[in-house]
């Protein structure tokens, strides 16, 4: 077991210094990094003096080194764009969406887990095939749209939540959190539901095909035949098996609502880490891009690393790495 | 006795290609079986001959400067108070009439999502054959990279890609560039499931012994799998083109809400939802209500035939 | 003769298909004395598997009941309630699946497994369930019980997760167990084992065993009485030396010809011609007519049913006691 979790350290030090190469390339050759930083009326040699104070001019396998140090550090820079370092503003609006992101994503497996059991043990019920028919459509509705739709309906014509903002927040100096007031909670609401809908849906219909699956193995046969009841068969036999992908999946999907938040984020004009890289796209400002790039790629490679760990708590096989048999 | 089942020796003579599966009698008969299927496909063709068609069906041309008329604006519905019967589902701030702009919009979201796919299928297929068929540190390559971006969502490597194209072209306006970094960029967040698919294939049919023989004979043997390989691929490939396409327009839709699409002066139906989206508090709901559920409509109903396309080419997986 | 623990009356299973209703079990009808071991034999795709699937009430959708009675100690069981069938299960009637491997959840300890099927049939606290499931397990010949109950399945070979499967099967002492190919997925070598095992434990627990399988050697050694089953119907039922010294049944005889015998050394193996007929495609008449080498006139318009045949009962219009009808 620890073989296993060394060898996927090393995996994901390796998918850090892939993206740290494509960070770095970004940085370097797209644009000329000089021009954004200086105006017009900047000489040739002025510019060449900063080219090289800058380190410009050092052979690109230094260049390369030197990035990922400073990386290491949390230093990317200063954006092009707003002249402010690039670590202090993505700290800054990294709690609005960690946040946001979290609270989707508790939603989307607290009511996504159960109507994934629900529709595959009761296959042919009414309800199950309306989630279904829900669900599809709810993949089939971009977020941006179910934003819009959720702001037409709950801001604009019934007027009882916000449509824009955190609403008010508490500063804990390290944390700016909106989940202590009545207002931040409230402005959570709609980007919260709009972010977690898309997510909800593909764990509701992974849990389903997952159960269908089980529920159709031999020892979920046998375990029947062995009388037990209706309810051990399946949340305690057929459950815990769909655990795993379910594991992996959302895993992976803490991720893209992080990435996904971008367009909550516009949406709902929520201060967020995606509404500043967007921007950045925008105005190509590649310092934020290459640092939220990193920083995407961090997360899932340390969500990732929890997954293979949760792995282990869930299943005995890979727990006991094979064990001896008899 | 006609319906008896068929031996063996019948089964074996008939041609079990491609087309032969689709024109067997499953396909169809699911497809007939299943009227939202059916409805699903109605939607898609008729979203696509009015895209296709838009110029001469549309009662409007929206990039036509002379034909708009200020006088026009934010009318609403034609069924609404104040509506005008010359715009069935209103106008926007420039007098631009809604279901017009639908039409052309749905030509861009469509166009941007058919090319993608093809794009993104042409790389995926390539590089898959090529990583299957030459296997070695290429193919490890190409599948690492695979695996590395499959991790990312699209959105983030679409806008990624979009940023640094127009890095790289400085000065050149976003307007007239639009329409092919959409198609590089989101064709590139779709080719690693073609590749994978089509490696997977490809390792099957490498060992194989008429590649063998082929090689033998001295017919490069790339040439003698492509015609062997594709065939058996076809079907998960349309499945796979199908679903994407519905990502795609909703990808497409997605950056240009964001901003990073289609311009305002060519707009897609993201284009147009993200301009409506200003006017929902000031009670002009319809510029971005209509656009918005055309979207929907078109990618639910793609959605659906995907499903049914899946199911029916993988009675497994049902 | 005492009156028999399970009586099968013209069981028919089917399979509703979109090109009309396949008739996979067709009008069975056997009994099992206590404690009696009753081989059930035949081909792949004979019915036997499905015909001990339908007395346990676990047939996969779409295949069900289509008629005749299954009768449990004098009690009508085939159309009880889910619930109290479920309650049969494991308790009265225990089951032994084909394969060991699959047969147990791989996420839960064998003794996890053990006493929750104790539990649910019998009212024990836990350290009664846990002794009494260490119990079991050194019955069934698992060495170092009182460790290996906490082991998880994959920590066992083939032969030792069959044990376990009996165990589980015998927990709640039943009268009845049913074992469905117990050992065409072992080893050969633990093949003879696990037989000798079943026979014991069920005889010590006083169960009755219906022992499906297509190995004739198992049953001659292992059974009482065997039925012989060919595209879903019964053809030859008798006590086991009978049917082996003396078939009735044309194809009974083919079977026991090609048996590989050690008397009979060198000798090319006979061979039945063709195959079994697929469901879609019974012939009218007798089943097995294009294959009987001593078909006549009626064998291919009336379907035989099981007749007195000295010894035994055969499906065959050779013992027809008047005279063929023209």
């Amino acid at each position: 077991m620890t073989a296993f979790i060394i060898r996927r350290l090393l995996q994901a030090v390796l998918v850090m210094l892939v993206v740290a190469l494509i960070a770095f390339l970004m940085f370097r050759f797209v644009g000329d990094p000089i021009n954004q930083m200086v105006g017009i009326e900047t000489t040739p040699e002025q510019r060449e003096a900063l080219r090289v104070r800058l380190g410009l001019r050092d052979p690109i396998l230094v260049q390369l080194a030197r990035f990922i140090w400073n990386a290491a550090q949390f230093n990317f820079g200063t954006s092009y764009q707003f002249k402010q370092p690039v670590s202090e503003m993505i700290l800054q609006r990294m709690p609005a969406t960690l946040e946001l992101s979290m609270v989707s994503a508790i939603f989307a497996l607290i009511v996504g887990i159960p109507m994934g059991v629900y529709t595959g043990i009761r296959r042919e019920a009414w309800l199950s095939k309306l989630f279904l028919t829900v669900s599809l459509v709810g993949i089939s509705l971009p977020p941006f749209l179910i934003g819009i739709l959720l702001i037409f309906i709950f801001a604009v014509n019934l007027q009882i939540l916000p449509s824009f903002g955190r609403g008010q927040v508490v500063d804990l100096g390290f944390w700016s959190t909106g989940l202590l007031t009545v207002s931040g909670l409230k402005a959570l609401i709609l980007p919260a539901i709009t972010l977690g809908l898309f997510q909800l849906t593909l764990i509701m219909r992974l849990v389903r095909s997952e159960m269908l699956e089980v529920l159709r193995t031999d020892y979920i046969k046998f375990a029947r035949a062995r009388g037990l009841t209706e309810r051990a068969v399946n949340f305690g036999h057929a459950l815990k098996n769909t655990m795993i992908p379910v594991i992996t999946v959302t895993g992976l999907q803490l991720g893209s609502i992080i990435a996904f938040a971008i367009i909550t984020e516009t949406v709902f004009q929520w201060p967020g880490m995606g509404l500043l890289f967007l921007q950045s796209v925008q105005n190509v400002d590649i310092p934020i891009m290459a640092a939220y790039l990193m920083l995407i790629a961090f997360l899932f490679v340390v969500i990732n690393l929890i997954v293979d760990i949760l792995y282990t708590v869930v299943d005995p096989r890979v727990r006991l790495d094979g064990g001896a048999a008899v | 006795m006609t319906s008896g089942p068929e031996t063996r020796a019948e089964f074996l003579s008939k041609p079990h290609g491609f087309t032969t599966r689709v024109l067997d009698s499953d396909i169809l008969h699911s497809f007939k079986q299943s009227k939202l299927t059916m409805v699903a496909a109605f939607v898609t063709l008729a979203f696509i001959i009015g895209a296709a068609f838009a110029p001469w069906i549309a009662p409007h041309n929206p990039f036509d400067m002379a034909s708009i008329d200020l006088m026009d604006s934010l009318l609403p519905p034609a069924w609404e108070e104040g509506g005008d019967s010359r715009f069935p589902l209103g106008t926007d701030d420039q007098g631009r009439d809604i279901l017009s702009g639908i039409l052309y919009g749905a030509r861009a979201s469509l166009a941007v999502g058919f090319a993608s796919v093809l794009f993104a299928a042409t790389l995926g297929i390539t590089l898959g054959l090529a990583a299957g068929y030459l296997g070695g540190t290429f193919g490890t390559i190409v599948m690492r990279i695979a695996d590395i971006q499959l991790t990312f969502p699209s959105i983030l490597i679409a806008l990624l890609i979009d940023g640094v194209v127009h890095g790289l072209f400085e000065g050149v306006s976003r307007a007239d560039t639009a329409y092919w970094v959409l198609i590089v960029s989101i064709g590139l967040s779709f080719w690693v499931q073609y590749a994978r698919t089509v490696r997977a294939s490809t390792m099957v049919e490498r060992n194989k012994e008429y590649v063998q023989a082929a090689r033998l004979i001295g017919i490069p043997p790339g040439l003698i799998m492509l015609r062997h390989v594709l065939p058996n691929v076809m079907g998960p490939v349309l499945v796979i083109a199908t679903i994407n396409l519905a990502v795609a327009i909703i990808l497409e839709a997605t950056l240009s809400f964001l901003g990073v699409g289609m311009p305002s002066t060519q707009p897609s139906l993201g284009t147009l939802i993200d301009i409506g989206q200003d006017f929902l508090f000031s009670g002009e709901w319809w510029i971005t209500i209509f656009p918005g559920f055309a979207l929907a409509a078109l990618v639910l109903a793609v959605n659906l035939l995907g499903d049914w396309l899946r199911d029916a080419l993988n009675p497994k997986l049902r | 003769m005492s009156d028999p623990l399970l009586q099968v009356r013209d069981l028919v299973v089917e399979f509703p298909t979109r090109r009309g209703t396949l008739t996979a079990v067709d009008k069975v009808s056997f009994d099992i004395a206590p404690g009696e071991v009753l081989g059930v034999v035949g081909e792949s795709g004979a019915g036997k598997s499905l015909t001990g699937t339908a007395i346990i009430n676990l047939l996969e959708p779409p295949g069900r009941i289509g008629g005749g009675e299954v009768i449990l100690q004098g009690e009508r069981i085939d159309n009880l309630p889910q619930e109290e069938m479920r309650k049969i299960r494991g308790k009265r009637i225990g089951m032994v699946f084909q394969d060991p491997l699959t047969s147990l959840n791989p996420l839960y300890t064998i003794g996890e497994q053990l006493t929750e099927t104790i539990q649910t049939h019998m009212k024990l606290t836990d350290a009664a369930a846990r002794i009494r499931a260490i119990e079991l397990l050194s019955e069934v010949g698992i060495p170092a019980p009182e460790s290996r109950i906490d082991a998880y399945p994959h920590q066992f070979s083939g032969g030792m997760r069959q044990r376990v499967v009996i165990a589980l099967a015998l927990a709640a002492n039943p009268v009845l167990v049913l074992a469905d190919e117990p050992t065409t997925a072992l080893d050969v070598s633990v093949q003879a084992q696990i037989i000798a095992l079943l026979k014991k434990t069920c005889a010590e627990h006083g169960a009755a065993v219906m022992l499906i399988t297509h190995d004739m050697g198992v049953i001659a050694e292992t059974a009482d009485r065997v039925a012989v089953m060919y595209a879903g119907r019964i053809v030859e039922i008798g006590p086991v030396r009978e049917v082996i010294k003396n078939a009735k049944h044309p194809y009974t005889d083919g079977l026991m010809a090609s048996i590989p015998s050690l008397t009979h050394e060198a000798e090319r193996l006979a061979q039945i011609e063709g195959s079994m007929p697929r469901l879609t495609a019974i012939p009218d008449g007798c089943a097995f007519h294009p294959r009987c080498p001593q078909a006549f006139d009626r064998c291919r318009r009336e379907r035989p049913e099981l007749l007195d045949a000295d010894t035994t009962q055969a499906a065959c219009w050779l013992y027809a006691k008047e005279e063929a009808v023209t």
